[in-house]
């Protein structure tokens, strides 16, 4: 089967690239893994910051059913849902798994939004059961309401790690410590302040040494790190937890991009290797785009937004929409999206996106 | 997060698995690194790191700094392994199905793409 646009990943960005793009006159195929769309959005029960306009003031659930509910009902669109993409081949087509077996469909173009994975830290006991990522502990909770244990120490105070921590107390569930390695808690600080009022101490230049059990997690030792993260001796303390929960970061999940042979380059602020892309999220393989946390870990409202450019730089490319309509709206969202990258605790991704961005304007230079 | 040489040295003496598909501990990789593999590609046919059902997801970043530490490069330099389809482990009967299936001169059903077997 051919389709004019063929999204892998119905998370944020690939929702909102497959709507912009459909909206505009291109018949879409979206591929997702999971039986619902919404990627993590499905399990995000906090309220978005931001601006109205852009799902502000509305929890993460409710933006994935929107999302959802749209796509559904654009003609468009054909979803393939609880379907796995297992490759790309350079005759534009993917390999995909799902309910009704193996199939290829190929694309005019590609927008690959396929997200993030979860880094893992090392410390012995780090593979008994008990030890979890944070995204894992959220999609028990939320989606399927199982509490993963009684007593928690989070790792990581960036803003999943702080999110996660408040709805497992919400959740009935004590957190003994948060432990961020860094001098400075890594989230914004209305989520930390939230935490520290329910009384969860958060602990800066700390780190987990190791976990204990034998068949499971039964506890876990921490330490204070010196300046060069090392751990400093006689500062263990034993905390009694069952659950480990690590919110160590995330990095951009480029499988796909690699197999295609995107060209990608490592820039730590947006999270390891990422694609090489224009400002119409255009890889420098013609016809594959990228959005959202494979194009750089961000947060769903850019990722939203990125995808909405890379959709209506589809619709452009295949001739849906003059060039001067294209510019014009195009400018709009980019201006959106720098103001929503104006902030100060943009600075890291600001400084990413620049990388890249020089990286472009010196091979078109030469 | 960045771990110094004491820590790393600790937590190789303690048996730490870095790639728990296979389970394969720090130790064994640190061999290899020592006996001469040089890149994750080396680290993968040495030992399958990064070749279970998460294809390396969890570990390819740690098998990454444990290289370039070793070699005294930054992480940039140090290139992830050959991504090849499929993304993920699939059943035999799911192959066997496909080449049962394919059309006669479509090799392109095959996982190989481009060739046939």
């Amino acid at each position: 089967m051919e389709y004019e646009l063929v999204v892998v990943g119905g998370g944020p960005a690939g929702l909102s690239g497959a709507l912009k793009a459909a909206q505009n006159g291109v018949r879409v195929a979206i591929v997702d893994r999971q039986e619902e769309l919404g990627g993590q959005l499905v399990k995000q029960t906090h309220k978005f910051f931001g601006w109205s306009r852009r799902g502000a003031g509305i929890r993460g659930i409710e933006i994935g059913r929107r999302l959802r509910n749209a796509v559904l009902a654009q003609p468009h669109i054909t979803v393939f849902t609880g379907t796995e993409a297992l490759g790309y081949y350079p005759d534009n087509s993917l390999l995909i798994e799902g309910p009704s077996g193996v199939s290829r469909i190929t694309g005019k173009t590609f927008l690959f939004a396929t997200g993030a994975q979860e880094r893992m830290i090392l410390f012995p006991g780090n593979d008994l059961p008990g030890v979890y990522g944070a995204g894992a502990v959220q999609t028990l909770m939320n989606v399927y309401g199982v509490r993963p244990g009684r007593s928690v120490l989070m790792v990581g105070s960036g803003n999943i790690g702080l999110i996660v921590s408040y709805q497992l107390r919400q959740a009935g569930v004590a957190v003994r410590a948060i432990v961020e390695a860094l001098p400075q808690i890594g989230g914004y600080a209305v989520h930390a302040s939230k935490v520290r009022r329910l009384g969860i101490p958060i602990l800066t230049r700390h780190s987990i040494k190791e976990a204990h059990g034998k068949e499971c997690v039964e506890g876990a030792t921490i330490w204070e790190l010196d300046d060069k993260f090392r751990g400093i001796p006689g500062t263990e303390k034993d905390l009694d937890v069952d659950v480990i929960c690590l919110a160590t970061g995330l990095t951009p999940l480029g499988d796909l991009l690699w197999q295609a042979g995107v060209s990608m380059t490592y820039v730590p602020e947006l999270g390891g290797f990422v694609p090489i892309y224009d400002e119409n999220m255009e890889t420098e393989r013609p016809g594959i785009f990228v959005a959202g946390d494979a194009a750089g870990i961000e947060e769903a409202s850019t990722a939203m937004l990125c995808g909405e450019i890379a959709g209506l730089a589809v619709a452009a490319k295949l001739g849906k929409i003059p060039r001067h309509r294209f510019e014009e709206e195009r400018n709009v969202l980019a201006r959106e999206l720098a103001a929503l990258r104006s902030g100060p605790l943009s600075s890291k991704v600001r400084t990413g996106y620049e990388r890249i961005r020089a990286l472009v304007q010196g091979r078109r230079g030469s | 997060m960045k771990r110094s040489v004491e820590e790393r040295n600790w937590l190789e003496q303690r048996n730490v698995i870095v790639c728990r598909c296979e389970d394969v501990t720090l130790e064994e990789i640190r061999r290899a690194i020592a006996q001469g593999a040089t890149t994750l590609d080396e680290l993968k046919r040495l030992l399958r790191v990064g070749m279970g059902p998460c294809q390396g997801r969890t570990c390819r970043e740690l098998l990454a700094r444990e290289l370039a530490e070793h070699l005294g490069k930054p992480v940039a330099e140090i290139m992830p392994p050959t991504f090849r389809p499929p993304a993920k482990p699939v059943k035999l009967g799911l192959l066997s199905r496909m080449v049962e299936n394919a059309p006669r001169g479509d090799e392109g059903s095959s996982l190989e793409g481009g060739e046939s077997r």
